[in-house]
């Protein structure tokens, strides 16, 4: 068989793992954002009772390799609960939920790094401590941890490959697949490889035109 | 009940940080309309008193009243009573990621429930009257150091404050904007502004304060108005500290 046609005839099953790969990434940065802000805010903000639990989950999820975490949950914690998961599903959430463990540090640190002045003078117009976290501390540090939290986009991306291990089929397991019927590696998983390039490309073209966009002066990426 | 002659009053007031007793039994009562100067070297807790006041720093012992309530040990009201007792900083503390309008506008949205066309236009008024309405568009990083402490004045003036607390407002700032601040304040309390001041402006403070107390060591060390401060031989340590700040300024 001609390499060219091959290619041709197996791109289109190749490409679909875009798709899968992608909502790997983006569940792993949306729980991110929905578990680790919080988790930020708690160890900030929070007393001993909140701030210690977040600590060991914390130190969990960014002390175990994601291969250990994968299996972990797919073969032992979801099967144990009795939750019969799809491999994609599990994926998802491990990546999130180890997601969030990293990206709550890039929030704690944003957080701790707006002024202690921002609050006292919030507090002096008269806004209890939720509204001033609200409206003054959470918008400042929200732009302060966009370069950092955009960091974790490619991390994240190249991680979802692990995904592979437990089947889910996104863009190495498609590709491996491919390999397995036609005995074509190269080209196969060079054009893999080509597709993670260009969407940690696209990707990461996006989050910095958000950057630009959210820009304001005095502020990091900002004018000063 | 106290009467209403005295728009605050402050009793007893102590405070420490440790082991260094900053405020030592601070009392005083202000009168609406009045502007009270509060002078003396750094660390005699000017500051300090001040945060005491709308509770920043809750003090060890002593009270507070507005308006004859009490804010001291008023739990989750102390929001309703920072709202009447403005503040001002040294450092500004401007909300950095919002323009001068927005700074002002803020806590009339989020505090007092205006809808956004009644901030806007209760908080452009407030920048008109220091001066900054052209300015309303603009970031703090954008403002120079005099336009930026006229628009925390704005901010604080928007609440509608019975009372507002100015902390060393011009200590950050070079002499010629100074000016600029010192200006604003003088016209606010000639309209009936009732007033805080911790400052090292004496010009200001001669001029402006119905009273100037002098605090020693955490306590009041000597008070009165500043044409008795400073003709009275009685109040010879008052003198004394205003005298050395005009010899350095060449007057």
């Amino acid at each position: 068989m001609e390499l060219i046609p091959l290619l041709l005839d197996w791109f289109p099953y190749l490409l679909r793992g875009i798709g899968v790969t992608f909502g790997l990434v983006l569940s792993s940065l949306a729980l991110g954002v929905i578990i680790g802000l919080p988790m930020a805010l708690g160890q900030v903000y929070g007393s001993r009772l909140v701030r210690v639990p977040i600590g060991i989950y914390v130190w969990f999820f960014r002390g175990l390799p994601i291969l250990v975490l994968l299996f972990l949950f797919y073969f032992g914690i979801f099967p144990g609960l009795g939750f019969d998961l799809s491999a994609f599903v599990v994926g998802a959430v491990v990546l999130g939920l180890r997601g969030a463990a990293y990206q709550s540090q890039i929030f704690r640190g944003a957080i701790q790094s707006v002024g202690e002045g921002q609050m006292v003078a919030a507090r002096s117009l008269g806004m209890d401590r939720l509204c001033a976290v609200r409206s003054i501390i959470l918008p400042q540090s929200m732009r302060i941890a966009l370069p950092g939290w955009s960091n974790e986009y490619p991390n994240i991306l190249t991680d979802s490959a692990v995904c592979y291990a437990i089947g889910v089929a996104e863009l190495l397991t498609r590709a491996s697949q491919i390999v397995a019927q036609t005995y074509v590696t190269m080209p196969i998983y060079l054009a893999a490889a080509g597709i993670f390039i260009l969407m940690n490309y696209g990707g990461m073209k996006v989050l910095h035109m958000i950057e630009r966009k959210i820009a304001i002066p005095g502020f990091g990426s900002g004018a000063m | 009940m106290h009467t209403d002659e005295y728009i605050l009053k402050v009793e007893d007031i102590h405070k420490a940080f440790g082991a260094n007793e900053v405020l030592r039994g601070v009392s005083f009562e202000v009168k609406k309309g009045e502007t009270l100067v509060f002078i003396g070297s750094s660390g005699t807790g000017k500051s300090t008193l001040l945060r005491c006041i709308n509770q920043l720093t809750p003090p060890d012992r002593g009270r507070v009243w507005l308006h004859g309530e009490e804010v001291t040990n008023s739990g989750k009201r102390i929001n309703y009573f920072r709202q009447r007792i403005g503040m001002v900083f040294q450092n500004f503390f401007l909300f950095d990621h919002l323009t001068a309008l927005k700074n002002v506008e803020v806590a009339l949205i989020r505090v007092k429930g205006m809808s956004k066309e009644a901030a806007r236009e209760k908080a452009l008024a407030e920048l008109r009257q220091v001066g900054m309405e052209d300015w309303a568009g603009h970031y703090p990083a954008e403002l120079s150091g005099g336009q930026a402490q006229r628009v925390s004045i704005a901010r604080a003036l928007a609440m509608d404050p019975d009372v507002i607390l100015f902390d060393e407002p011009t200590s950050a700032l070079d002499p010629e904007l100074t000016r600029e601040v010192l200006e604003v304040m003088r016209t606010l309390a000639q309209q009936g502004m009732t007033m805080l001041v911790v400052t090292h402006e004496m010009g200001f403070a001669c001029n402006v304060a119905n009273r100037i107390l002098f605090m020693e060591n955490g306590v009041i060390a000597e008070q009165g108005a500043p044409t008795i401060l400073l003709t009275d031989p009685q109040y010879s340590r008052v003198k004394n500290f205003i005298g050395q700040f005009l010899e350095y300024n060449g007057d």
